[in-house]
C-alpha cells in the first residue's frame, strides 16, 4: 500500500469523520484514498487555511477530523495552527504535512518539524507504509488524551512508497458532546493568556510521554555507533549498516524525548544523527548536552539514501558505469496539446514581463519559451504584479502581467487581484482556466462544478467574480487560437484600467476533452524553416531537416499549423487543418 | 537477497502499472515489498525512475548507484541515463524506441546514436528489443509497459502462471485481454 493510501485507512479506521484538504505533491493521495470511504465525509477546500479551519470546526463539534497538504500549504494554515493549538480540540485531530527533501515538486525545501515546535503540538514522523497507518490510528488518540492537534510527518519517499501494511476494523466513536466554553475556544487575549501555561504544561506531559512511548525505540546491535534518526532516514540506515549498529528510531519527533537520548548515547561510544534537511533533532541533543555528529558529516540540502550513508560513513560503496558520451537531459514540459503553450507563445509575442505561480503552467519558464520572470507561491503573481506596477508605474502596466491557474486563483490569488481593484494599479491579469487542478494530478476546484467525488457542486463564475471584485475588462480568449491571443494581451496592456484575461481551454490530458486525429506533415510544403519548433511542443521534432510528427503524442490542437507560412501541417485526410 | 528492479522512462509512458505489477508479484511469492514512485512535476514528460525492490526483508525504499540487478527502459536514452545505477552483474531490458527530449527538438543537443551498443561496450548485460511493435500487434501502443514485463519475466525465475495471476489482480478487467497478449509477446517474441 502507498504510504499516503495507508495514512488514509489509519484515518479510516480510526474514525474520521470529516476531511478537508487541498491538493499539494506529496500529500495528494491521501485525500483521494480517504474519498473513497463513504463512512467520511471529504472535501477539497480552496487553499489549506480554509481546510485547516473545517477541520478544525469538526473536531471542536465533537467529531474526528483530518486535514492534509504539502510542506508549503502549511505555511498558508499556519495561521489557525498557532490558535488551535491554545484551545486543543474536543474530538481528536490530525493535520498530515508532507515535506519534499530533493524539491522533487517543489518550490522549496523547508523543513516542517520547525511548526511542531514554533505552534507547541506533538508531531509524529512514520517511516514505512506500515506506521503511515498504525501512526495515523494513534494520532486520534494522542490528539484526545493531550487535548492537542497531532502532526503527521510525511516526506516524498514515505508518502510515495508502497510496502506491507496489515489493515483493521474502524472504530466508530459517538459524537463527543458538545459544550460552549468560551475559555478554551474564544482566544481572546484574557482567554488566550489562561490557555498558554495549559499548553506549556501539555508539553511537558508530552515529553514525559515521549521518554516512555513506543513510538521511540532502541534497537541494540553492535555498540560502537548508535544513531539517532527517524523516518526515511532509518531506512538508510538499516540498509547500509544491517543489525551492525544501534539505533535509537524516533517515531514521535516532537517533543523530543529528553532521558532517553542520554541513556541511548550512554550505551554507544559514538552518537550520530542522521536527519534529512535541517539539524532539527540533532540541535535537540546539543541542547541537552549529548554529544553528537550530524550536519559535519551529512548535508543539510538534498535527499539522503543508503549510498550517502556508506560513503559519509567511510563504508565501501558500489560503484556504477557509465556512458563515455553526454546524456541530453529530459526536463519535464508542457504535454502535447497543453493549452498553456499558446498563451505563453501570445506572451513571448508581446515581450511581455511575466510574473508566475504555481502550477503546470510554471513550464512556461522552460526552453523553448522561457516566457516567466518569477515563480514564488501560491497566488504571488497577482500580488506581485501590482507591487512590480506601483514600483514602475506605466512603464511596468504596458509589458507586466500575471499568469495564474484556476485553481491557484481560488487558493490565494483572489485577495491579491481585489488589491488590485481596491488599490487601483492597471496590472493585466491572465487566468489560465484549464478547468482543473492538473500539476497534482487532476483534482475539481470550486470553478469546476464538480466535488471530490466527481458529483455536481457549486460552481464559481470566474468572469463574474472578476466583475464583482471591482474590474470592469474581463476577456474570455481560446489559448489554441495564438492570433486572438496575441491581440487581446496587447489590448489589456495597453488599457488605462485594470483588467482580467481568461485563457479557457480543459487540460489536454482530461478524460473528457475529445482531441483532433493526430496531424501529420507534408514533406513537399515544409521547408525546415523550423518556425513550428518555436513553441515546444513535444510532439514536434526535426528529422532530415524537416518538421516530423509523432502522431502517439499529437492530439491536433492545430497550435504548429497557425505558426506554419507554408501550410505544411495537415489533418490525416490530407486537407490543412484549421 | 533482496532483488532491485528499476523502472525507468518518459512520463506518462505507464511506469506507475508496471511497478503495480511487478510489487503484486513479489508480495504474491510471499516476499517483503517496496515500490517507490515520483509523482507531481516530474511526471510531465520529464525522466521518471520507479523503483522495485523484494527480499525478506526490505529496509530502504530507493535503489542507488550501482544496485540495480534489473533496468527496464521504456525508452532507450533513459536506459543509458541510469547505466550507473546497474549492479555489475545487472541486466537492462530496454524498449528501443526513441523519445526526443526537448533540447533534441530545439537542436540545442543531439540524440545520442548506437545506444545499445554502446551500453553493451561499457559491460553490461542489454536485452534491447522493439516492444512498441508488439504492443501494436497486442492491439495498444499503451501495453509497452506489460510487454516489457513479459520480456523481463524471462530472466526472474518466476512461472509464467504466477505472473498471469499477478496481472488479473492488477489490471482493469477490460484492458486485461490485451494486456496478456502483450505479456505473452513480451515473453515469447524472438
Amino acid at each position: 500500500m502507498l504510504g499516503n493510501e495507508a495514512v488514509a485507512r489509519g484515518l479510516y479506521e480510526g474514525g474520521v469523520a470529516v476531511v478537508s484538504s487541498y491538493p499539494g505533491t506529496p500529500s495528494t493521495e491521501i485525500t483521494e484514498y480517504v474519498s473513497k470511504y463513504d463512512e467520511v465525509y471529504s472535501e477539497w477546500a480552496p487553499n489549506e487555511k480554509v481546510a485547516m479551519e473545517v477541520a478544525f470546526g469538526s473536531a471542536f463539534a465533537g467529531k474526528r477530523s483530518f486535514c492534509g497538504m504539502k510542506h508549503v500549504g502549511l505555511n498558508v494554515a499556519a495561521d489557525p495552527l498557532f490558535t488551535i493549538s491554545y484551545t486543543g480540540v474536543n474530538a481528536g485531530m490530525v493535520i498530515a504535512v508532507a515535506d519534499d527533501p530533493g524539491m522533487h515538486s517543489s518550490q522549496n525545501e523547508q523543513d516542517s518539524r520547525h511548526y511542531a515546535r514554533a505552534a507547541k503540538v506533538p508531531m509524529l514522523e512514520p517511516a514505512d507504509s506500515s506506521e503511515c497507518l498504525k501512526f495515523a490510528k494513534l494520532a486520534f488518540e494522542l490528539s484526545e488524551r493531550f487535548d492537542t492537534p497531532v502532526l503527521l510527518r510525511l516526506c516524498t519517499r514515505i508518502a510515495h512508497s508502497q510496502s506491507v501494511v496489515e489493515t483493521g476494523e474502524r472504530v466508530e466513536p459517538e459524537m463527543r458532546t458538545y459544550n460552549k466554553d468560551q475559555v478554551k475556544y474564544v482566544m481572546m487575549p484574557g482567554y488566550a493568556r489562561i490557555r498558554h501555561p495549559i499548553v506549556e504544561e501539555r508539553m511537558r506531559a508530552l515529553t514525559e510521554f515521549a521518554e516512555t512511548t513506543d513510538l521511540n525505540r532502541v534497537e541494540m546491535g553492535g555498540r560502537s555507533i548508535g544513531f539517532i534518526t527517524s523516518g526515511t532516514s532509518y531506512q538508510y540506515v538499516r540498509e547500509a549498516f544491517g543489525d551492525s549498529v544501534s539505533i535509537l528510531k524516533l517515531g514521535m519527533v516532537y517533543p523530543l524525548p529528553v532521558k532517553k537520548i542520554r541513556d541511548f548515547a550512554a550505551s554507544v561510544e559514538r552518537v550520530v544523527v542522521l536527519e534529512e534537511l535541517d539539524p532539527f533533532i540533532e540541535e535537540h541533543c546539543r541542547a541537552i548536552g549529548v554529544n553528537v555528529s550530524g550536519k559535519d558529516i551529512f548535508p543539510i540540502v538534498g535527499e539522503f539514501s543508503q549510498n550517502l550513508v556508506r560513503e559519509k560513513m567511510g563504508l565501501p560503496v558500489p560503484q556504477g558505469r557509465a556512458l563515455e558520451e553526454a546524456i541530453p537531459p529530459r526536463p519535464p514540459v508542457m504535454c502535447a496539446g497543453c493549452p498553456h503553450r499558446g498563451l505563453f507563445y501570445a506572451l513571448v509575442r508581446n515581450k511581455a514581463t511575466v510574473l508566475g505561480d504555481i502550477g503546470c503552467y510554471a513550464l512556461g519558464a522552460n526552453a523553448p519559451l522561457f516566457a516567466m520572470d518569477y515563480t514564488i507561491c501560491m497566488g504571488a503573481s497577482i500580488s506581485g504584479l501590482h507591487g512590480f506596477n506601483k514600483a514602475r508605474g506605466e512603464e511596468g502596466e504596458k509589458r507586466a502581467v500575471a499568469v495564474i491557474g484556476d485553481s491557484t486563483f481560488m487558493h490565494s490569488g483572489v485577495t491579491g487581484l481585489i488589491d488590485i481593484a481596491y488599490n487601483g494599479s492597471n496590472s493585466t491579469v491572465i487566468i489560465a482556466d484549464n478547468s482543473t487542478t492538473g500539476m497534482t494530478g487532476h483534482q475539481p476546484n470550486p470553478t469546476t462544478g464538480e466535488n471530490i467525488k466527481g458529483d455536481p457542486a457549486g460552481k464559481v463564475d470566474l468572469a463574474a467574480l472578476c466583475r464583482a471584485v471591482g474590474i470592469r475588462r474581463v476577456r474570455v480568449v481560446d489559448p489554441y487560437n495564438l492570433k486572438e491571443c496575441e491581440e487581446v494581451i496587447k489590448e489589456e496592456l495597453a488599457a488605462s484600467e485594470p483588467s482580467v484575461i481568461i485563457s479557457r481551454r480543459p487540460c489536454a490530458l482530461l478524460k473528457t476533452v475529445r482531441h483532433n486525429p493526430p496531424l501529420r506533415v507534408n514533406v513537399e510544403k515544409c521547408r525546415g524553416c523550423r518556425s513550428c519548433m518555436k513553441i515546444g511542443c513535444p510532439a514536434i521534432s526535426f528529422r532530415d531537416k524537416k518538421a516530423k510528427i509523432d502522431n502517439t503524442l499529437c492530439v491536433g490542437c492545430g497550435v504548429c499549423t497557425q505558426m506554419c507560412a507554408f501550410d505544411a501541417f495537415e489533418s490525416e485526410s490530407g486537407e490543412g487543418a484549421n | 537477497m533482496t532483488q532491485n528492479i528499476m523502472i525507468v522512462g518518459v512520463g506518462g509512458q505507464g511506469s506507475l502499472l508496471a511497478s503495480k505489477l511487478l510489487g503484486r508479484l513479489m508480495m504474491n511469492a510471499g516476499l517483503d515489498v517496496k515500490v517507490s514512485e515520483v509523482h507531481g512535476m516530474s511526471q510531465r514528460g520529464g525522466s521518471v525512475v520507479t523503483y522495485v525492490r523484494a527480499g525478506e526483508k526490505v529496509y530502504s525504499p530507493i535503489i542507488d548507484v550501482g544496485e540495480a540487478d534489473y533496468i527496464v527502459s521504456f525508452e532507450i536514452l533513459e536506459a543509458a541515463r541510469n547505466l550507473k545505477y546497474l549492479a555489475p552483474n545487472g541486466r537492462i531490458v530496454t524498449n528501443t524506441q526513441q523519445v526526443a527530449p526537448m533540447p533534441v527538438i530545439t537542436g540545442e543537443a543531439q540524440y545520442p546514436e548506437n545506444l545499445a551498443e554502446k551500453i553493451a561496450a561499457a559491460g553490461a548485460e542489454i536485452d534491447a528489443f522493439d516492444a512498441l511493435s508488439l504492443a501494436e500487434q497486442a492491439g495498444s501502443s499503451k501495453a509497452v509497459n506489460i510487454v516489457l514485463m513479459g520480456r523481463l519475466s524471462r530472466y526472474l525465475g518466476i512461472g509464467e502462471a504466477e505472473w498471469l495471476k499477478a496481472l488479473e489482480e492488477t489490471v482493469p478487467p477490460k484492458f486485461l485481454e490485451i494486456n496478456k497478449k502483450a505479456f505473452m509477446l513480451g515473453r515469447n517474441a524472438t
